[in-house]
């Protein structure tokens, strides 16, 4: 159980927490824009590993985990934009955001 | 691991626990703005310069400001009266625990195929520069293309009937 | 003689560093260049409020302050002795925890701003290879304060300015970006001290500074714009109008915390101007090369003080723009604008040295910007006034 004693191992559970947050954020939040939230901290648990891996892996002058990482964000923004916008959208209609209440297929 | 480390992975971590735990969804937001803090610090103490100032400039900047602009379209800026958490908290909580005890075991077992000390990549924005025009052209352009797409669809999605249900 | 006077600050700071072991020479280097940052700009902000009041009043044809001192200079001393003994108001409802972190967390980022502005040949406080970005993302941090602010005074009027000033700043930001892509492209780089260091040649007398070219005045003027509404300064100062909000975002706040806010904005304004004065006009370079033995960093200061001045001459003449004015100001005038700029400084450099590049660049920024005058900011419904009457 040396796991701990190598730096990577700690970003890599700092990153594990993180994620296992964000996922009970978005399961157990009645809000829907706390699920989106919680989503948001599960990309960036994942960017926090891909450049964790870039900096400590074999060949870090290839970029591969800083690409990612940067094309995650910048996908993650869009994302969040079209769910908040749906979001909004679904407000209208039904007048609230609570997902509790948003459960029947009818209207 | 240095003090340093602690001290951002405790403010991350903070941050994170307050988007679980608290009422008021404003301070939520506001909460998830010091986990994206935090963790752009982090990719700073990684070395990751240009990744950690896209955190900043993407997430706190645009993310956060949109996530709190939805909140106030939708009227939940004031303290909900009800419950807060949904009616089956509990199974979502031990799906978390689960799914990080199985990431920490993955981890801890690995401990010993992990590399220790490394020297710090010499990266400059230059070298990303040309990594985005050379090898990753495709993707940048695909990006780029989504990119467009999400906008047109997300002021589509959200904007105003100009008949119909209101 | 002139290398000394032009590098004494730092001669001072190695002698000091002098005095103490190996080991913390960084340390101190850092701590020693910050203390000098939160003394100085501070300072300055003092100077300038003097200089606003004075300068607004004359353009309004009165005086300005002239009981505090000789022509008013020490009117600063009160006004901080005024600040500091106000009692500190917190509405009852107000949210008391992000009430008071928003002065706060607004200034820490404004100050960190000016960590990678090269104010001299050598004087940058930390000569990052992404400087431009972390300006930037400094930038942005500011938006979120301003909404803390206008939101945890639980006051309609806070949360109007704050969503206006948000909305504002978002759309501005993408055109300050943009302005300065520009600048990146023809230099290289996005280290403000290699940018500042590109623009120090001289063609025969004259500098060879990137206003001095069309695309570089095409992206002064546009950074110009957006520089003063990222800093909510008038014409676009409506969050903050007195005859339309109170005060905007920082209606609640009283005492220290108001100077905070009002210290906030001018800081801003410092270092946006620094920005500006180190991507397009040469940073700590002389305007003529027969006046280098003037030492660099008063260039850069003269500089930033001559757009200080600008900033205050704008206030005082220009009204204020509408809301929706300034919007589509924005996104369907300066925005289209700065994205052909960007084409035609990638034009420039293709077309290489000569005399035809000029004539090209600036034939095509004219017709653009004639062309988009017309058709972006176009108005379709000037017939005759129609009037509607209350009943």
């Amino acid at each position: 159980m040396n796991g701990i004693a190598s730096p990577l191992a700690a970003y890599l559970m700092v990153a594990a927490l993180l994620f296992a947050i964000g996922l009970a954020g978005a399961l157990t939040r009645r809000n829907a824009i706390l699920v989106l939230i919680g989503i948001e901290l599960m990309l960036n648990a994942a960017n926090l590993n891909f450049i964790a891996f870039w900096r400590y892996g074999p060949h870090p002058e290839a970029l591969t985990g800083m690409m990612f990482a940067i094309f995650s964000i910048a996908v993650a923004a869009a994302e969040a934009a079209v769910g908040l916008g749906l979001i909004i959208s679904i407000y209208r209609h039904t007048q609230t955001t609570d997902l509790d209440q948003i459960k029947g297929m009818k209207g | 691991m240095g003090v340093l480390f602690y001290l951002i992975a405790a403010l991350t971590l903070a941050g994170g626990l307050a988007v679980l735990l608290l009422k008021n969804t404003v301070h939520c937001a506001l909460a998830v703005t010091v986990a994206f803090a935090g963790l752009a610090l982090f990719f700073l103490q990684l070395d990751a310069q240009f990744a950690g100032f896209a955190q900043i400039l993407v997430y706190i900047g645009a993310v956060a400001i949109l996530v709190v602009f939805a909140i106030l379209v939708t009227r939940g800026s004031t303290t909900p009266v009800g419950q807060v958490f949904s009616e089956s908290w509990l199974v979502g909580v031990a799906i978390a625990a689960g799914v990080f005890a199985l990431f920490g075991w993955a981890v801890l077992e690995s401990g010993r195929a992990l590399p220790h000390e490394s020297a710090a990549p010499a990266v400059t924005v230059r070298d990303i520069g040309n990594a985005l025009v050379g090898r990753y052209v495709l993707p940048l352009e695909i990006v780029a293309l989504l990119l467009t797409a999400a906008t047109i669809g997300a002021v589509i999605v959200a904007m105003h009937e100009k008949e119909g249900s209101k | 003689m002139v290398t000394t006077l032009d590098q004494i600050f730092i001669i001072l700071r190695n002698w000091i560093t002098g005095f103490l072991p190996q080991a913390w020479r960084p340390a101190v280097d850092v701590v020693l260049g910050v203390v000098t940052i939160v003394c100085l700009f501070p300072g300055l902000f003092a100077l300038t409020t003097v200089f606003e009041r004075k300068g607004l009043a004359r353009i309004q044809n009165r005086l300005g302050p002239n009981r505090t001192g000789p022509f008013g200079f020490f009117q600063p001393v009160a006004d901080g002795i005024k600040s500091l003994t106000k009692e500190d108001i917190v509405p009852l409802n107000a949210d008391a925890a992000v009430h008071f972190l928003a002065p706060v967390v607004l200034v820490v980022t404004v100050f960190m701003g000016f960590a990678v502005l090269p104010m001299g040949r050598n004087m940058v406080l930390v000569d990052m290879d992404a400087g431009l970005l972390f300006f930037f993302a400094m930038g942005a941090s500011t938006e979120v304060t301003v909404f803390m602010a206008g939101w945890s005074s639980r006051n309609k009027y806070s949360l109007l300015g704050a969503m206006r000033a948000v909305a504002q700043m978002i759309s501005y930001e993408v055109v300050l970006l943009l302005s300065g892509v520009s600048v990146v492209m023809i230099s290289g780089s996005l280290s403000l001290v290699k940018i500042a260091a590109a623009q120090n040649h001289y063609t025969g007398w004259l500098p060879n500074w990137y206003i001095f070219t069309p695309w570089g005045f095409a992206g002064f003027v546009m950074f110009a714009i957006a520089a003063t509404a990222e800093t909510n300064r008038s014409p676009f100062d409506l969050p903050e109008g007195e005859s339309e909000l109170v005060a905007g975002y920082h209606t609640e706040y009283s005492g220290f915390k108001f100077a905070l806010f009002f210290l906030g904005e001018y800081l801003a304004m410092f270092s946006i101007s620094g920005l500006g004065t180190t991507l397009f006009l040469g940073g700590w370079s002389a305007p003529f090369s027969f006046l280098t033995w003037v030492p660099s960093w008063i260039w850069f200061f003269a500089k930033v003080m001559v757009s200080i001045f600008v900033f205050i001459w704008m206030r005082g003449t220009l009204p204020r723009l509408r809301q929706d004015q300034l919007m589509n100001f924005a996104w369907k005038f300066v925005l289209p604008f700065t994205l052909i700029n960007l084409m035609v400084t990638a034009l420039w450099r293709f077309m290489g040295e000569g005399w035809e590049r000029w004539v090209v660049c600036t034939l095509i920024l004219a017709a653009v910007f004639v062309l988009m005058g017309k058709v972006g900011m176009g108005r379709e419904h000037l017939g005759p006034r129609s009037y509607r009457y209350a009943e």
